[in-house]
């Protein structure tokens, strides 16, 4: 069990992705400790790789593939963690995209990627997302955490608008919001009454792990 | 020998002239075999009507090698941009060079060191700044108007500009009518469209979005922009290693295609459209996920892509003399030099960059006055050493003979202004004595005085009465139209 762990951990960190998905089907097979597998040991090496790439030794590309492979190992492990009455994305629901006449998404894909690793069920909506898909995501999950992004200063104020959107439907209790994007600020982010801003994506993961917690106690906004 | 001869130095190239032409028939063999996407059918049908190959499910549309050359064909070689009195200013072709600040920031950097998000009045200072600068040709929509409604945003900077200074200006509109508020403003100044037509006076940005993809916005202003026969610059911004390959090379092509895909459209709206064939081509940083310009292989591929246009025979543009520092500092300062000069020895008509920090992100007046001793530097290198009989000054060399000097020489009075250009303040050649008794002013502190002495002494030529009040009341009458109330008339 203890070789599996390790293989999961170290294969995303290196990128191994033929180590990575035999130790996923051998745990499945073995039948191990699969929620301890995706958190020990997938989930310990993307927060490896997280910090890796914060101290500047690892980069972007690198990134991605780990997380690549821990998104086609979390494929293998899922199924029977389910079946085993389990559940992942522990930390909760995240609703991901562009905002409507924004096609710029290479942050959003950064910033779905490093939270379906840290542990949120992400919808990525995909880019250039109206404010009823949006709505309606949030809607059929009952609540969570939205994340926004807009690269231009003529599409920021669609964030508003979906905030709008999300108020007229009484989902705003239920619903942290989040802004991204390179003209997006703290004073933006405040005027259209989102519950906070990212600068980039590790930001994004920390915040939004605290928004969970806030929404885990129940503090009303 | 001829007396006079400028002896200019060659015009860098980076590449051999067979590799040049490889990136072009490299970027047609993509475009022929995989094609570009347009979002608007409009544009589509123009380019089906032009013999592109269309799937208007997917909207991308191929391009046969003779659909780009009848194009090229059709696109003019030069374009001459005329002030807003209506008098020739910049000549876009051959190795002429021109600077403009670098364009569309959304913050500004205070004298303090803040930056802020930017505003109108910012604007107005930076073209009235512009304006009095020497070595900075032309104007540009430098900053957002972050207090003005996003609706009509685009024409209330080429307002404020207008306003502010006489200088042609190469702006953008980010909007899908934004050409139309635009066009309404440039036909105020010039009286009526066939003038403005005859009389080019600002050039419009549009930018591709990489990979091989127009959006609807962009696609729109290109029509627009080629029916109205206003000047249209088309910019790619690839990101090598996120949009486009991250090998140089594999981006120039990229570029290159997007930039033919863009001039086929606008020539198939119209034939003989005034193209700029521009771009502003990044790196992606592998450790922050930031779109750095100034690393020196941004500026590798920005002079590359541009020599493929000069090649092609087009104006060109590119961005240099900006810089990816947060405040202007001294990578502010060898960043915008570095990018200013290579682009300026490689002979690209419009350089945009001055007083731009942060990734195309803050402007700053303390650097844009700087940036103009750079450009100053750039275009005295650029004039190259005169070679005529009287600037040898052989004559005069034996008349002193071994051991005396030149300084009171009639020759040194007919030729010193005219040899050695004098910097402004920005740049110190004093000794150490004086520099201290000066107050040991280091260049920004020196650099703010210099903004200041001029925003408080420089008056740009006045608008004609009637001029201003057109333009006035055609920019309500825009603000009107998009429901817009708030909007200062300044």
């Amino acid at each position: 069990m203890r070789d599996v762990l390790r293989s999961l951990k170290e294969g995303v960190v290196q990128g191994d992705q033929e180590r990575v998905l035999k130790a996923a089907r051998t745990a499945v097979e073995r039948r191990l400790d699969l929620p301890l597998m995706a958190s020990q040991g997938l989930g310990a090496g993307m927060e490896d790789v997280g910090k890796r790439w914060n101290r500047g030794e690892m980069f972007l590309p690198e990134v991605m593939l780990s997380a690549q492979i821990f998104k086609e190992a979390m494929a293998i492990l899922e199924p029977a963690i389910r079946a085993g009455g389990k559940t992942v994305g522990a930390l909760g629901d995240f609703v991901i995209g562009t905002v409507s006449g924004d096609l710029h998404d290479l942050g959003k894909n950064l910033v779905a990627v490093m939270l379906e690793t840290t542990g949120f069920r992400v919808h990525d909506l995909g880019r250039d997302v109206s404010a009823e898909d949006f709505v309606n995501a949030l809607k059929n999950l009952g609540g969570g955490i939205l994340g926004m992004s807009a690269l231009l200063t003529t599409t920021m104020i669609e964030q508003k608008n979906v905030i709008h959107a999300i108020i007229e439907t009484g989902l705003r209790a239920k619903t942290r919001i989040m802004v991204g994007g390179a003209p997006v600020s703290i004073a933006w982010a405040e005027e259209i009454g989102a519950d906070a801003y990212a600068a980039n994506a590790h930001q994004a993961v920390s915040i939004a792990k605290g928004l969970a917690r806030d929404m885990r106690g129940g503090v009303p906004r | 020998m001829s007396v006079g001869r400028m002896s200019l130095p060659i015009p860098l190239r980076m590449l051999p002239g067979e590799d040049i032409h490889e990136f072009k028939a490299k970027a047609m063999e993509i475009l022929a075999e995989t094609g570009v996407f347009y979002e608007t059918p409009e544009a589509l049908e123009a380019l089906e009507a032009y013999g592109c190959t269309v799937d208007h499910q997917q909207r991308v549309a191929l391009f046969p090698a003779e659909a780009i050359e009848k194009a090229l064909a059709t696109a003019p070689k030069a374009i001459t941009l005329y002030d807003r009195e209506g008098n020739p200013h910049a000549f876009l072709e051959g190795n002429n060079v021109y600077f403009d600040p670098g364009s569309s920031a959304v913050h500004f950097l205070n004298s303090d060191g803040l930056a802020v998000d930017s505003s109108g009045e910012d604007l107005a200072n930076i073209a009235r700044l512009t304006d009095a600068l020497e070595n900075i040709a032309l104007q540009s929509t430098a900053v957002v108007a972050g207090e003005v409604a996003k609706e009509v945003g685009d024409s209330y900077r080429l307002y404020t500009v207008l306003k502010n200074s006489t200088k042609p200006i190469i702006s953008g509109a980010f909007t899908v009518n934004g050409i139309e508020d635009i066009k309404e403003l440039l036909v105020a100044v010039r009286g009526s469209l066939e003038e403005l037509r005859a009389k080019p006076l600002a050039v419009m940005d549009v930018c591709p979005f990489s990979p091989l993809r127009w959006t609807n916005v962009a696609c729109k202003n290109i029509m627009d922009l080629a029916r109205y026969g206003i000047p249209v610059e088309f910019l790619p911004m690839p990101m090598a290693g996120a949009s486009t390959p991250v090998t140089l090379a594999g981006t120039v092509i990229c570029h290159v295609a997007e930039n033919l895909s863009g001039l086929t459209l606008a020539q198939a709206v119209t034939p003989g459209a005034p193209v700029v064939w521009g771009g502003g081509p990044m790196v992606f940083d592998m450790r922050y996920g930031t779109t750095p310009m100034c690393a020196m292989e941004a500026m590798l591929m920005a002079t590359t892509a541009a020599q493929v246009g000069k090649v092609l025979g087009l104006p060109t543009h590119t961005h240099g003399c900006l810089s990816d520092s947060k405040v202007v500092d001294v990578q502010a300062g060898l960043e915008s030099a570095m990018g200013a000069l290579l682009a300026g020895m490689t002979g690209v008509n419009v350089i945009s960059g001055p007083g731009m920090l942060d990734f195309v992100g803050t402007q700053s007046l303390e650097k844009l006055v700087i940036d103009n001793e750079i450009c100053g530097m750039v275009l005295r290198y650029l004039k190259g050493i005169e070679t005529g009989e009287d600037a040898m000054a052989v004559d005069v060399i034996k008349g002193i003979g071994p051991g005396g000097d030149f300084l009171n020489t009639a020759h040194t009075r007919r030729w010193f202004r005219k040899e050695v250009a004098i910097p402004g303040l920005p740049i110190d050649r004093q000794d150490r004595r004086a520099w201290y008794e000066a107050g040991s002013m280091k260049a920004l502190v020196r650099a703010n005085r210099h903004v200041q002495q001029i925003l408080s002494s420089h008056k740009p030529r006045p608008l004609d009465r009637g001029v201003e009040r057109a333009l006035d009341n055609t920019m309500k009458q825009v603000a009107r139209r998009h429901g817009v109330t708030y909007l200062p008339l300044r």
